[in-house]
């Protein structure tokens, strides 16, 4: 019988052939912990009465959740991970290098291996065609310590994406369909392949947007076949030629969906669930006093790029703060140098330096009781930014940046001129 | 290994951001002071009126959302014996048995448990009797390796103990 994306990197690890509901015992090629969940591990390490890592060549850490420190007490949580990857010489990323997830695609991660990141969203990395998921910091602990995990081969769940993105429809909009669909635990244990016409012309950053989010409905990694695309984008990035990565025709899957991407419209996931979504037309008109552009989501030159388009000569309403964060130093760069960043501030963005920012609810654009604000993040989970008694809705990059301008949730097909 | 206590009861999709909200867990390591928040959204009070030994019962996706380990650690801390659900989220389940909270997954137990319901757990024979209700339910064991875990207090003193990695994933 055929095999899945997650059979194929899993068989190949371990050097012989698994299949779905085996249980493993794998070697881990990437480790990557941040400011929230470095500091556990590190602890757990020291109970484990271990004093090195096992390969710091293959650790990375992350100081972006609280980018720079909002307080002395997680400036010193900040302090004890610096001298930690010191004292080990793993890799580090102090703060300003962006989220650990946009670090990792732009430098660290190969297709064919096995990823493990104490941040639930490390499921981006399969975008790249890599097995990448999430664990806790103990789980982390001790892949520092043996390089290794046991994991359980999962199912996985077909998502064949046909048709075409059409302006102002995005990869955001194709992800909040699935996980309407699916549930906030359809996926659960599974592994989430997409496959398709549409995956297919998608851009390398568009399908992180489409992985990112697989955790959303419980799935363990999001995976995209290693193409041309995926093949031309780590060129450019390590000057090598990797193998290709796709799923057997013949290959079982424990579920399918099938999803026309040209009868999509731009969606949004109203409070307190992803999986709650809605055409944009049905929340259309919902006043908001932030807006917020950014994430491992959608905080990548490409987003910005599409909020850029609306938001060019355009002027944010009045009452409405626009923040906006690119994922990491060199997004920002990229955007500076192409002009986006003065389109943005000319319209009265707010820019925050690369990291989390206000997603995780602890610094740079914390909601106010009572207050709603439409996010290109991926959750939306109440107190997710802050305050629970406040409200966060989900969107695209062009619906955020619409929304901005009207100060109320808009179709970006209603802007007008 | 068996735990005794109250029943709390919580819904479907306890998200982790519930548990402990994210803005507290960037600021310590101290669990006993994070736990003073938890559940503190959807149930304020509830780390004074909870009981070492109690045991929360919910519906389906308990743990689901971020991978946060402080989310069982706070509910640990709390001294909670046990969590049963319908389901739990993948990330929460690992993270549980590696710090030696038993998460016990029991489809009908939810409706048959009320607030408050004196209850007893047997991990290894997969049993919970409802001692207030007189009612029995039975559950699926844990795999073997995840009990032993869970009776050395989590993965770290596993390890420990036993000294290697296989062993944990393996016997």
């Amino acid at each position: 019988m055929g095999m899945t994306i997650a059979e194929k990197i899993l068989s190949k690890k371990v050097g012989r052939k698994v299949e779905a509901g085996d249980l493993i015992v794998c070697d881990v090629d990437l480790v990557m912990a941040h400011d929230g969940t470095a500091p556990l591990a590190i602890e757990q390490l020291k109970s484990l009465g271990v004093d090195d890592v096992f390969d710091p060549s293959k650790i990375v850490l992350v100081i972006d959740h609280t980018a720079p420190s909002p307080s002395s007490n997680i400036s010193n949580i900040h302090k004890m991970m610096r001298e930690f990857a010191r004292r080990t010489s793993c890799h580090f990323r102090d703060i300003g290098y962006g989220i650990c997830h946009q670090i990792l695609i732009e430098e660290f991660v190969k297709p064919w291996t096995v990823v493990a990141g104490a941040d639930s969203h490390t499921c981006t990395h399969g975008g790249l065609g890599a097995f990448a998921a999430g664990f806790g910091s103990t789980d982390i602990t001790v892949m520092m310590a043996y390089g290794k995990t046991w994991l359980r081969v999962p199912e996985s769940i077909k998502v064949e994406v046909s048709g075409e993105l059409e302006w102002p429809v995005t990869a955001k909009d194709v992800i909040l369909h699935v996980i309407g669909e699916l549930g906030s635990d359809g996926a659960t244990y599974m592994a989430m392949e997409f496959t398709g016409e549409c995956i297919r012309k998608m851009s390398v950053d568009a399908r992180f947007t489409l992985t990112n989010m697989a955790v959303e409905a419980g799935a363990k990694t999001g995976l995209c076949p290693v193409d041309e695309k995926t093949l031309e984008f780590l060129k450019r990035r390590d000057g090598v030629t990797y193998e290709r990565l796709e799923p057997d025709k013949d290959a079982e899957y424990a579920d399918e969906l099938l999803v026309d991407a040209g009868k999509l419209e731009p969606l949004v996931a109203v409070p307190d669930r992803v999986d709650n979504v809605k055409s944009v037309s049905e929340v259309e008109g919902l006043e908001v006093d932030q807006v917020f552009i950014g994430t491992c989501t959608n905080g990548r030159y490409e987003d910005l790029l599409m909020a850029a388009k609306i938001l060019k000569g355009r002027k944010v309403h009045e009452g409405v703060r626009l923040i906006i964060q690119p994922a990491s130093r060199r997004v920002y760069l990229e955007a500076l140098n192409s002009g986006l960043i003065e389109i943005f501030l000319k319209a009265g963005a707010v820019i925050n330096p690369p990291g989390c920012g206000p997603c995780v609810g602890r610094h740079l654009g914390i909601l106010g009781d009572g207050e709603r604000c439409l996010s290109t993040q991926n959750r939306n989970f109440k107190g997710r930014m802050g305050n629970p008694n406040s409200e966060i809705y989900l969107a695209s990059p062009v619906v955020a940046a619409a929304t901005a301008i009207k100060g109320e949730i808009t179709d970006p097909r209603n802007l007008g001129e | 290994m068996r735990i005794k206590g109250r029943a709390w009861k919580f819904g479907d999709d306890i998200n982790t951001d519930l548990i402990i909200a994210g803005k507290y867990k960037y600021d310590t390591l101290d669990m006993k002071e994070l736990a003073k928040h938890a559940f503190e959204a959807i149930r304020p009070g509830f780390s004074d009126a909870v009981k070492p030994g109690d045991i929360i019962v919910a519906g389906k996706n308990f743990g689901s959302g971020s991978s946060r380990e402080q989310a069982p650690l706070v509910i640990k801390a709390l001294g909670i014996g046990a969590v049963v659900a319908k389901s739990f989220a993948r990330i929460f389940y690992r993270n549980a048995i590696n710090i030696g909270l038993p998460v016990i997954t029991c489809e009908k137990a939810y409706d048959a448990v009320t607030e408050g319901d004196e209850l007893e757990i047997d991990v290894e024979k997969g049993i919970i009797k409802n001692l207030t209700s007189g009612q029995t339910l039975g559950f699926r064991p844990l795999p073997e390796f995840m009990i032993r875990i869970l009776k050395e207090g989590g993965i770290v003193n596993y390890l420990k103990k036993y000294g290697g990695f296989e062993i944990a994933a393996e016997r």
